[in-house]
């Protein structure tokens, strides 16, 4: 299902260097068309390989404009069809067109903390060099999940 | 000024260099800093992804799911057998094992940082992960899909973990859209490694790395083999599209010994979206029918028999599951279905309206957090799973050492377990250790090399998490190693400017022949990347067990193959690059030709079919328990450009003998 950017919602993220597509696509596919060479349409972004698109979303999930959405595979899907997300900072919301005009909406969590809330190593022990060889991460079992086994089962030992 | 042709060249020199922005690196950077600051400092680290952590990886859209959670009542050596079996025997027990004890500490933190997780109330019933329960650190009952796996609300998976590590190790020390193509080893010590070398995919520089240590963990193989869909869709790969064999091809030429690379996975999946099949087999409890409604794991289930003992076990293997299914492939008792239709109704009788409301959004949120692909086939050919049931197909194969695969590289694992550290197989090449630890956990052969997630071989099923875990112990030993090495001084074997000349020759041959013809694609003096793909699928598909001939082979297939493919990978040095966009599909598909090349050498050095519904050598239709109960592992000369190919003794370290017994399940 490669993805696609609606011409009259695109603002190229306003002239910035890189648009917030180009940034997020996993495998370089989104491109900004400066001058209007490669597609007539000045200043706007383009997917420049949609067959090596994987439909991972992420571009239209970012795009502040909402300006970009996916068409399914032309070689495999009839049309009509739209799966389209809204993302949160909490949630997302999905709005799914079928061919038969049929529709369904889901909400779903995405996080259950405020973006860019993470804290990475507060409250967690500090790493002991002397345990460097040792088994466990730095903050061994802070999180109650090592799991040491059974001794008995290592046949070897 | 750089542009285009005229590159900037940048060089660097660190301590630590981290290559790839998944999850097996995005746990590196989260464990190394500590362990950096308990060492007094003064350790530098890069990270460098091809793509923006945020997104990068195979968890790139999300995942439904963790598929390895120990949890308090299992045992890591249940997990181990679990890999062992599903991998038909041949696995390291001491990397699983390993796995196993250190991963849910990895998932606990990431349901601190935000991740939700699905919770069982007191009454059994299922609530998602938002609705503040008992977190699993404290005792919270996640929702199992599966002995091992559990649900999550995964949308975001990927951008959480990302922001952990990205604030962990700091932005300054990390820089995004640098793909590595090339390691270098050290001028002094040819089985030690010095470097890497790549280029910016937004600016005209190439990057020259010095490193004393080196995380190369950039993901599997996708797209060596010619795909369902050659169209449009054939970007709509099962595993990540942009996982090139960078892991591999990159570890073998710098002279690491790679295990298990004829292994391969062949998902079963819903057809051409590949959407996802766990949850509805093992949480919905559907069942996978032939064309009239028959149950080919029932019908089929004395062929079980025929591969001992892992047929026999509780959950037979996954590819003998596939080869109970092709048999209703070839027999022209197709299509496949997977009744959801069944499933959904029998749920539904016990189920409040309320509750069935949620089953229906449970049963989309697994597609949509992970392949929302597959809900654009269902909306564009009108499919309610509780109205319409749904095919499904074998993929494609791919190549992966992190979710039900097992090829990789031959990795240093834990001293503590009774791992052997004696060979008694005999022709290992001399410089290769002979026991499965050599000292740093998650080390390569190769002297300073470090590896985790996809790139660890003869260990699968650690999946997110566990390569998230694999990357925190890689992280660790790599401290330890540098504090070892502090007195050591990467040389590169190259010198500079032959590498700038190598890492550029697709641009210099563009720029050397694009007015020798009209049409800039068709010119004889070099081949696009595109079409160099398309060779390398064909030969693939039609040679070495593709879709084309329903994954079989043979010794004389082979043959023809390994002719091609060398030919091919001379042509490799012909790719232009029109662009850095270019450039990078050059070198992944460079990549994906040395990939493909070791997958067909294992296949031929493996005389017998040890994945049977994943590939058969027809002319050795049989698993040999007898002979080939063992590794197969190879080295590559990045000099001569060819492979060995040689056997390692399987040692079981936790008895499998269990798996069989009537009292385990």
């Amino acid at each position: 299902m490669p993805t696609f950017v609606r011409t009259e919602k695109c603002d190229g993220c306003k002239g910035q260097d890189k648009t917030a597509c180009m940034y997020i696509c996993p495998h370089d596919l989104m491109k900004l068309d400066k001058d209007g060479s490669e597609t007539g349409h000045p200043m706007k972004s383009f997917n420049q390989e949609p067959d090596q698109c994987w439909e991972c979303y992420s571009c239209i999930k970012i795009c502040p404009q909402q300006a970009i959405e996916a068409r399914a595979y032309a070689d495999v899907v009839p049309l009509g069809g739209s799966v389209q997300p809204l993302r949160g900072t909490d949630s997302i919301m999905w709005t799914i067109k079928f061919r038969n005009g049929t529709m369904k909406r889901f909400k779903f969590p995405i996080r259950t903390t405020p973006e860019g809330s993470i804290d990475p190593y507060g409250n967690k022990p500090e790493a002991d060099i002397n345990k460097i060889a040792d088994v466990g991460f730095f903050n061994h079992n802070e999180q109650n999940g090592y799991r040491a086994g059974n001794p008995e089962e290592l046949i070897r030992k | 000024m750089a542009e285009f042709g005229k590159p900037e060249v940048v060089q660097e020199e660190v301590d630590i260099l981290m290559i790839g922005g998944g999850m097996a690196c995005s746990g590196a950077a989260y464990e190394i800093g500590p362990w950096i600051k308990a060492a007094g400092g003064n350790i530098k680290v890069k990270l460098v992804d091809k793509a923006a952590m945020d997104r990068s990886g195979a968890v790139a859209q999300g995942l439904s799911a963790i598929n390895t959670y120990i949890g308090s009542e299992q045992d890591p050596a249940d997990y181990a057998r679990m890999v062992s079996n599903d991998l038909m025997g041949i696995t390291r027990d001491d990397l699983a094992y390993d796995l196993g004890r250190h991963v849910d500490e990895s998932v606990h933190l990431f349901e601190e940082w935000g991740l939700p997780i699905w919770k069982l109330d007191e009454n059994g019933e299922r609530h998602d992960g938002a609705k503040g329960m008992t977190p699993l650190k404290d005792g919270g009952k996640p929702v199992r899909s599966g002995k091992w796996q559990i649900m999550i609300n995964g949308e975001s998976y990927k951008w959480i973990v990302a922001e952990a590590a990205k604030k962990a190790l700091g932005m300054e020390n990390i820089e995004e859209r640098i793909f590595i193509v090339k390691l270098v080893n050290d001028k002094n010590d040819p089985h030690r490694i010095a470097g890497a070398v790549g280029f910016s995919v937004r600016e005209h520089k190439l990057y020259i790395f010095k490193a004393k240590a080196i995380l190369l963990a950039a993901g599997g193989c996708v797209n060596i083999f010619r795909p369902r869909s050659v169209g449009e869709g054939q970007g709509r790969a099962w595993y990540p599209v942009w996982n090139a064999g960078s892991t591999y091809a990159m570890a073998a030429e710098a002279g690491a010994e790679l295990t298990m690379m004829e292994n391969r996975f062949v998902p079963t999946r819903f057809k051409d979206g590949y959407g996802p099949v766990g949850a509805w087999f093992l949480l919905f409890k559907s069942q996978a029918t032939n064309a009239v409604g028959e149950t080919y794991m029932t019908r089929n289930k004395e062929m079980l028999d025929d591969y001992p003992p892992y047929g026999q076990a509780a959950v037979p293997a996954s590819c003998l599951r596939n080869h109970l299914m092709l048999k209703e492939m070839r027999e022209g008792r197709g299509p496949i279905w997977m009744d959801t239709v069944t499933a959904l109704a029998k749920l539904r009788e016990t189920l409040s309206p309320r509750e069935v409301k949620h089953l229906e959004a449970e049963a989309w949120e697994d597609f949509l957090d992970m392949c929302i692909g597959q809900c654009g086939i269902w909306a564009g050919e009108n499919i309610e799973p509780e109205k319409k049931n749904s095919e499904l197909m074998p993929t494609e194969p791919y190549l992966l050492g992190s979710h039900s695969g097992c090829c990789g590289i031959w990795t240093s694992g834990p001293e503590d377990v009774g791992a052997p550290t004696e060979e008694s197989e005999s022709g290992v090449p001399e410089h290769l250790p002979s026991g499965w630890n050599w000292g740093y956990r998650g080390m390569t052969t190769v002297k300073g090399l470090f590896t985790a997630g996809d790139g660890v071989g003869a260990s699968g099923h650690k999946f997110s998490s566990g390569s998230h875990a694999e990357g925190r112990m890689a992280a660790k030993s790599m401290v330890k190693y540098v504090l070892d090495n502090r007195d050591y001084s990467p040389e590169l074997d190259t010198d500079v400017d032959t590498l700038i000349e190598e890492i550029y020759r697709p641009v210099r041959t563009y720029l050397e022949h694009k007015d020798y013809s009209t049409a800039i694609d068709v010119n004889p003096n070099y081949i696009t990347p595109r079409m160099l793909q398309f060779r390398l699928q064909k030969i693939m598909d039609e040679y070495v067990a593709g879709v084309a001939t329903y994954y079989t082979t043979n010794e004389h297939m082979l043959a023809l193959a390994e002719q091609k493919l060398e030919m091919l990978k001379e042509d490799a040095l012909k790719m232009r690059a029109k662009d850095l966009h270019e450039l990078l599909r050059a070198w992944e598909n460079y990549h994906r030709i040395l990939t493909a090349e070791a997958h067909m050498k294992h296949i031929q050095f493996r005389q017998e079919s040890r994945y049977p519904g994943f590939y058969y050598r027809m002319d050795k239709n049989f698993v040999d328990e007898e002979n080939w109960h063992c590794f197969v592992n190879s080295i590559y000369d990045k000099n001569t450009k060819q492979w060995t190919c040689f056997k390692r003794a399987h040692v079981d370290i936790v008895d499998k003998s269990k798996l069989f017994k009537a009292a385990a399940h």
